[in-house]
């Protein structure tokens, strides 16, 4: 297992409040290098504000963030960008009147070379190669790379969105619900698309209410409830009723609380 | 085609484009460019029919004249649209700008190009100015170009001043619009501009070979290139066989030819296809979105500016009238009308140019027949409506087959 030594992103005692509420309390948590950690909870236990404070949108009240061992301070999203921490939102943003490769690259156009560089022209050749290049890799399957985005299917986009997010060559990609609203076959196409991000020996957070994807990707699975750490699980050692009980705090599951989960989960 | 060779990954077999397909991609993919083109031609045939001078080489050349004012200033119009924003000033800022100009020369005789070019500040200014408020402050554009459309109407009379009239005598400004070259020079621009399309579409067609990329079908190219010549050749000969080629006629294409090139080809126009089709995702990429707002308003401004000049290059004159009208209306009806969406996102600078022909040709039709303006308005009032219902029509059917 690729969990061994320095966790590529760890979180320790990571805290937020919003007014009266305790979105985040005293958290750790931590992501390895080729590994997929599986974030549940129910709603309001804190996912997005964890998912939130590592992309860099929300700043933590307390504790600290260090990144491949190394303590960071994750001011604003573009110094998450920096680190090589991408994250791809539930609504995903794309620009669906424009083609897969155009929304690929949007925001880092290729200019092409010569006196094209004046008026910023558009490098379509390059660009499309390289989007050829890294779908054919992560074997992602799109009819046309000129097809609109808005024609594609729900897992396409999807897939697109989360290639778009390998551009910036991230170490660390977290996805909020990557399989909602997604059909069977779709949802297949996007826990293959995990995989291999793992492969790449990517450190991947996966946000999700759905416990059987979570299971089928996921190499570890952390619980959050009310803002606390309630529970930490190796996928292949436990069950969806263990992880279940811990997300409502019923049962046996929270026995393995933060305090044992924060440090070598392997000892 | 390496992006179906992902797909074989998965068991697809290979993709090959059936004939609407071909049909599609010799069109560019724009469908209505075709509906507009037979729109076209049916106007043609029916004013044809009932009076055979339409389609005399003096009449098209006519054509051709009246619609470069409508034209320029749709070229603005169709950046904004493609923003799904609107300007309702243009009309007023063309004849402001134009107003400037006129004064400026003929009150204060300044040389005719820096007259020129202070009419183009002008415009560039006033977009910069509605552009800010609207993305600053988060007004829709809407209103901003509705005070606009009123204050800019006042400020023109203010600068006419008392006689509400000036006569234009400059030659370089009154040629704008009344210069026609030779038959050489103008079979000389049909061969520069035809030897210069190929030498793009083939540059282009053999650096997608070479990189190996899907759409290599040679067949599209050529079909194109040839139809492209024969429009050439065709426009030439008739403007020939009347006066020649008009300047005019000759500045509309290049504006066309190079903010289609800037919307289509360049990082500045992607950015403007994707705040229109989805500013979040836009901001989120890192696209500064309120500076393309800014531009774009800025660019309309001036376009508008470009036109007002023109087209008191054309009546020589500057009065109280300028910019005003339906001017406004047609310069926004033509793009929508020949495909450019009102929604934002989707559209092309090419839809300036091909529905100011729609409107110019019906309009001028209407003239020959002698035709009244309360007919005039209400059929181009109808064409208008028909051109955004389709318009409507199209954006629930990508709705409703999951496109959006």
């Amino acid at each position: 297992m690729a969990a061994d030594g320095t966790p590529l992103l760890a979180l320790e005692g990571v805290s937020k409040r919003f007014g009266p509420v305790q979105a985040l309390d005293r958290v750790d948590f931590a992501v390895h290098a080729g590994e997929v950690v599986g974030l549940v909870g129910d709603n309001g236990a804190g996912k997005s504000t964890l998912v939130k404070a590592i992309a860099g949108i929300y700043s933590p009240d307390a504790g600290s963030i260090r990144f491949e061992g190394e303590e960071v301070r994750i001011k604003g999203p573009q110094d998450a960008t920096e680190l090589g921490i991408a994250t791809v939102y539930q609504d995903l943003a794309l620009c669906d009147n424009l083609d897969v490769v155009a929304n690929l690259f949007l925001g880092r156009e290729q200019v092409a070379p010569g006196p094209g560089q004046v008026s910023r022209q558009l490098d379509e050749v390059k660009m499309e190669h390289e989007t050829a290049d890294l779908l054919s890799n992560l074997a992602v399957t799109i009819p046309s790379l000129r097809s609109e985005v808005g024609t594609l299917s729900g897992g396409q986009r999807q897939q697109v969105a989360v290639a778009r997010s390998l551009l910036g060559e991230p170490k660390v990609v977290l996805l909020d619900e990557p399989t909602a609203a997604l059909g069977v076959p779709q949802t297949k196409q996007v826990l293959g698309l995990i995989r291999r991000l793992r492969e790449r020996n990517l450190g991947v957070v996966v946000i999700s209410h759905n416990l059987a994807d979570v299971f089928q990707v996921a190499d570890r699975v952390f619980v959050l409830r009310l803002g606390r750490a309630a529970g930490e699980f190796r996928a292949e050692e436990t069950t969806e009723e263990h992880v279940i009980g811990a997300i409502t705090g019923v049962g046996e599951g929270g026995e393995r609380n933060n305090q044992q989960a924060g440090e070598g989960e392997e000892a | 085609m390496s992006a179906t060779g992902a797909a074989t990954a998965e068991g697809a077999t290979e993709h090959r484009p059936t004939a609407g397909e071909t049909l599609r991609r010799i069109v560019q993919g724009d469908l209505s460019a075709v509906r507009v083109v037979l729109g076209l031609v049916v106007i043609a045939v029916i004013f044809q029919v009932q009076e055979p001078r339409f389609l005399s080489a003096e009449n098209l050349t006519n054509l051709m004249l009246q619609i470069t004012t409508i034209g320029l200033i749709s070229v603005g119009v169709v950046y904004v649209l493609l923003l799904g924003e609107i300007d309702l000033s243009v009309g007023a800022v063309s004849g402001l700008s134009a107003a400037v100009m006129a004064v400026l020369s003929v009150k204060h005789g300044w040389n005719p190009y820096l007259a020129i070019a202070a009419a183009v500040v002008v415009g560039a200014a006033i977009g910069c100015l509605q552009g800010s408020l609207f993305s600053r402050f988060a007004v829709p554009s809407f209103v901003v170009t509705l005070a606009g459309l009123l204050a800019w109407e006042g400020a023109l009379l203010q600068v006419l001043g008392q006689t509400g009239s000036l006569n234009i005598t400059d030659p370089k400004i009154t040629g704008l619009a009344n210069i026609f070259y030779s038959d050489t020079v103008g079979w000389i621009f049909a061969a520069v501009i035809i030897a210069a399309f190929g030498a793009v579409v083939a540059v282009g067609y053999r650096r997608r070979v070479a990189a190996g990329l899907e759409d290599t079908n040679p067949l599209p190219v050529i079909v194109r290139f040839v139809f492209f010549a024969a429009i050439v050749l065709a426009a030439v000969a008739i403007l020939n066989s009347d006066r020649g080629v008009p300047l005019a006629v000759m500045i509309l294409l290049a504006f066309v030819v190079g903010m289609e090139y800037v919307a289509k080809r360049t990082t500045f126009g992607r950015h403007v296809f994707a705040v229109g089709g989805n500013a979040e995702a836009a901001r989120r990429a890192g696209i500064h979105v309120n500076r393309v707002r800014i531009a774009v308003f800025t660019i309309a401004g001036s376009m508008a500016a470009i036109g007002g000049v023109m087209a008191a290059s054309r009546l020589f004159a500057v009065n109280q009238n300028s910019g005003g009208n339906e001017l406004l209306l047609l310069a926004i009806a033509g793009p929508v009308i020949a495909g450019t969406s009102l929604f934002g996102g989707r559209g092309s600078v090419w839809t300036a140019l091909l529905g100011a022909l729609v409107i110019g040709s019906i309009s001028n039709g209407m003239d020959l027949l002698s035709l009244s303006s309360a007919v005039k308005l209400m059929v181009t009032g109808g064409v208008l409506l028909l051109a955004v219902l389709v318009d409507a029509v199209a954006r629930q059917q990508r709705q409703t087959s999951g496109r959006v």
